[in-house]
């Protein structure tokens, strides 16, 4: 089994420290991504799937080092880039690239489209003054922009619009990885379907590999080849899209999918209802940190953390009782 | 139990604004029956929130008016109301639930505080009467430990909780109708259905119709019995659930019923959604004729000059598009 991975994250931790107590005295750790391992394959959709606060876009800022992890390894195209220095990993980030949720706070308002998207070549000296004219103007028909929009200012676009501004900033440098954290969510349906589109046209045509990070279980269904569903800085289960959704293992994926209201009023659906809310990671549940919502849950649940199991062929699940 | 408790009726809600006059709410009709939930359904910008604080007369004035047309309730145009007659309204017999339980409570008031505040505004009883009802409420609500939450302020509690909360002051005076703006928007999708289900039950406890607002055409589908689809401040589509997600007519409708990924459909070869080309037209400059029209597979000369009818495609399902004349 020698597969082409692209990305290989081993281990991965990211505390934060919380200040609280008398004073600010009293400082605790906020373990947002808390031992994680992901292999991704050139080429595929890796989607993160979890709900707020499960660690998922800490999870892709340490990837990227927008965030420093606290422990793990991070290794990309075969090198150890955690152990990169600020020039190294400013050239080694040509090849990753992130898209942001909001595309009205992640555009500079007083810089033009062109400004904007050709920033990347300035930082990089790359191509001549020629050159970056010609591949702003195919950038801007590549996301689907009229090539005289790019003098135009950020507020003169629409949501769409700035998230294809945005698609076209993280292109410029033809990179291998991109990074997309809710990259629909702040949309209106009719334009994340034009979106979504664009990313999967633009994929085939770029040979990209994406990490696809969102709550949205529907959006991330269509999109991604393979998911990993994260609850409180874990992952909890990993495995092709078809199998992860058909058959889930772990009782939280079965709880989130049962969750997803279906635009159909005539589908009954057989309700899995969680109780509670999602423990804060200052102080995570002992064992498996899921016990507490859990209905099956039984007495080893609470002692022990179960491990990654593959329990089934290329589908794996953390659960001391997985439903197979 | 099937008497039209609310009847807007022709209402139009305008916003002066620098660019010019915005039609947000460009005469809509639709009527909530007693015990029953209406779904009004549409992209941002469509008119939905704007409709709802026009029913509650909460249209900030200048820059907006409204217009013209009637909001019946229980018999009673509100638009003709005094201010003082309408404060007897708001929060009584109509309250709402908005979708930022972060923004929508007082951060520097306890929970307690909040609730016996509604309470003893609408009816006359003592201190620790209210108190015994805010408890009780916490408790319909599903709130664990209601005593203590009484005394807790708004930053001690979850989004979901919050949500509870707001649910609870919205029901405190037993009103008959619960306007919902987006009630679940910023929630998670297990707390979501957590607080659909709530909504659900206790509309069959409190009896009281919903007038339920939201983007999310699945929340419609699990909660709604009859929806109005909006675009560009009008109803472009009007049926009973069934029909509109079974047998969609406007090529609105159809066109957003397509684009959401499917939680169970396989998936197209190509990972090809269909997606609605274009976007929603500015509403200062809305194009003569159907404002869908740009965005239409199917249009043709006469949608360029005429806006279209809302026509009656069959026991009471209305679509507002030529095709149907």
């Amino acid at each position: 089994m020698s597969e082409d991975y692209l990305l290989i994250v081993e281990g991965l931790k990211k505390y934060f420290p919380v200040n609280g107590g008398f004073l600010n005295r009293k400082s605790v750790l906020v373990k947002a991504v808390d031992g994680v391992d992901l292999k991704v394959k050139k080429g595929e959709t890796y989607g993160l799937v979890g709900e707020s606060g499960c660690g998922k876009t800490t999870l892709g800022r340490c990837i990227l080092r927008l965030d420093e992890p606290t422990e793990g390894r991070v290794f990309f195209d075969g090198h150890d880039i955690l152990a990169y220095d600020r020039r190294a990993m400013r050239e080694l980030r040509r090849h990753m690239q992130i898209i942001f949720q909001d595309p009205y706070s992640s555009l500079d308002p007083r810089k033009t489209v062109g400004q904007i998207i050709g920033e990347a070549f300035r930082v990089h000296k790359i191509l001549s003054k020629e050159e970056r004219r010609a591949r702003l103007d195919e950038l801007m028909g590549v996301v689907g922009l009229r090539p005289e929009q790019i003098q135009g200012y950020p507020h003169e676009f629409s949501g769409g619009q700035r998230q294809r501004i945005c698609v076209a900033r993280a292109l410029a440098l033809n990179p291998k990885l991109v990074i997309a954290d809710e990259p629909v969510s702040a949309l209106d349906v009719s334009i994340q379907a034009q979106i979504l589109n664009l990313l999967v046209e633009l994929q085939h045509r770029y040979a990209l590999t994406y990490i696809f990070i969102s709550h949205d279980l529907s959006v991330v269904r269509h999109i991604c080849d393979r998911v990993a569903v994260m609850y409180l800085g874990r992952i909890v289960e990993l495995g092709d899209q078809q199998q992860l959704y058909s058959r889930p293992l772990h009782p939280y994926t079965k709880a989130l999918l049962s969750a997803v209201p279906v635009a159909n009023p005539l589908k009954k659906k057989e309700a899995v209802r969680l109780e509670g809310d999602v423990p804060s990671p200052i102080n995570p549940p002992s064992g498996c940190t899921f016990h507490p919502r859990c209905e099956c849950r039984k007495e080893v649940c609470v002692r022990e953390a179960p491990s990654m199991e593959e329990i089934e062929r290329r589908h794996w699940a953390a659960c001391h009782f997985p439903k197979s | 139990m099937n008497g039209t408790l609310l009847e807007v009726r022709n209402l139009h809600t305008y916003f002066r604004t620098d660019e010019g006059l915005v039609k947000a709410v460009n005469g809509i009709d639709f009527t909530v029956r007693r015990g029953e939930t209406l779904g009004l359904v549409g992209e941002s910008g469509c008119g939905k929130s704007v409709t709802s604080l026009s029913i509650m007369r909460l249209i900030p004035e200048p820059p907006g008016r409204i217009v013209k047309g009637e909001v019946v309730f229980d018999g009673q145009d509100l638009l003709t109301l005094m201010e003082t007659q309408m404060r007897r309204i708001r929060g009584n017999s109509i309250s709402m639930i908005f979708q930022e339980p972060m923004t929508s409570l007082n951060p520097v008031h306890r929970i307690g505080h909040q609730i016996l505040e509604v309470i003893r505004l609408h009816q006359k009883v003592r201190k620790k009467e209210a108190q015994d009802q805010a408890l009780d409420l916490l408790r319909k609500v599903g709130i664990p430990d209601p005593r203590r939450r009484l005394n807790e302020y708004p930053y001690q509690l979850s989004g979901g909780m919050r949500q509870r909360v707001m649910i609870a002051m919205a029901l405190s005076c037993h009103p008959k109708m619960v306007i919902a703006d987006e009630p679940t928007t910023a929630l998670d999708v297990t707390i979501q259905a957590q607080i659909l289900d709530l909504m659900n039950k206790l509309k069959e406890d409190f009896g009281a119709s919903i007038l339920l607002i939201t983007h999310d055409l699945g929340v419609i589908a699990e909660m709604a019995q009859r929806v109005a689809v909006m675009y560009t401040g009008q109803i472009v589509e009007y049926a009973s659930v069934v029909d509109l997600f079974i047998e969609p007519q406007h090529p609105y409708t159809q066109g957003l019923l397509e684009s959401i990924p499917s939680m169970d459909q396989p998936l197209p070869h190509d990972r090809m959604l269909k997606a609605i080309p274009g976007i929603v037209p500015s509403l200062v400059d809305l194009p003569q004729g159907c404002s869908f029209r740009d965005r239409c597979a199917h249009a043709f000369e006469r949608c360029q000059s005429e806006t279209p009818l809302l026509f009656d495609v069959g026991t009471g399902h209305l679509v507002r598009c030529w095709l149907y004349e």
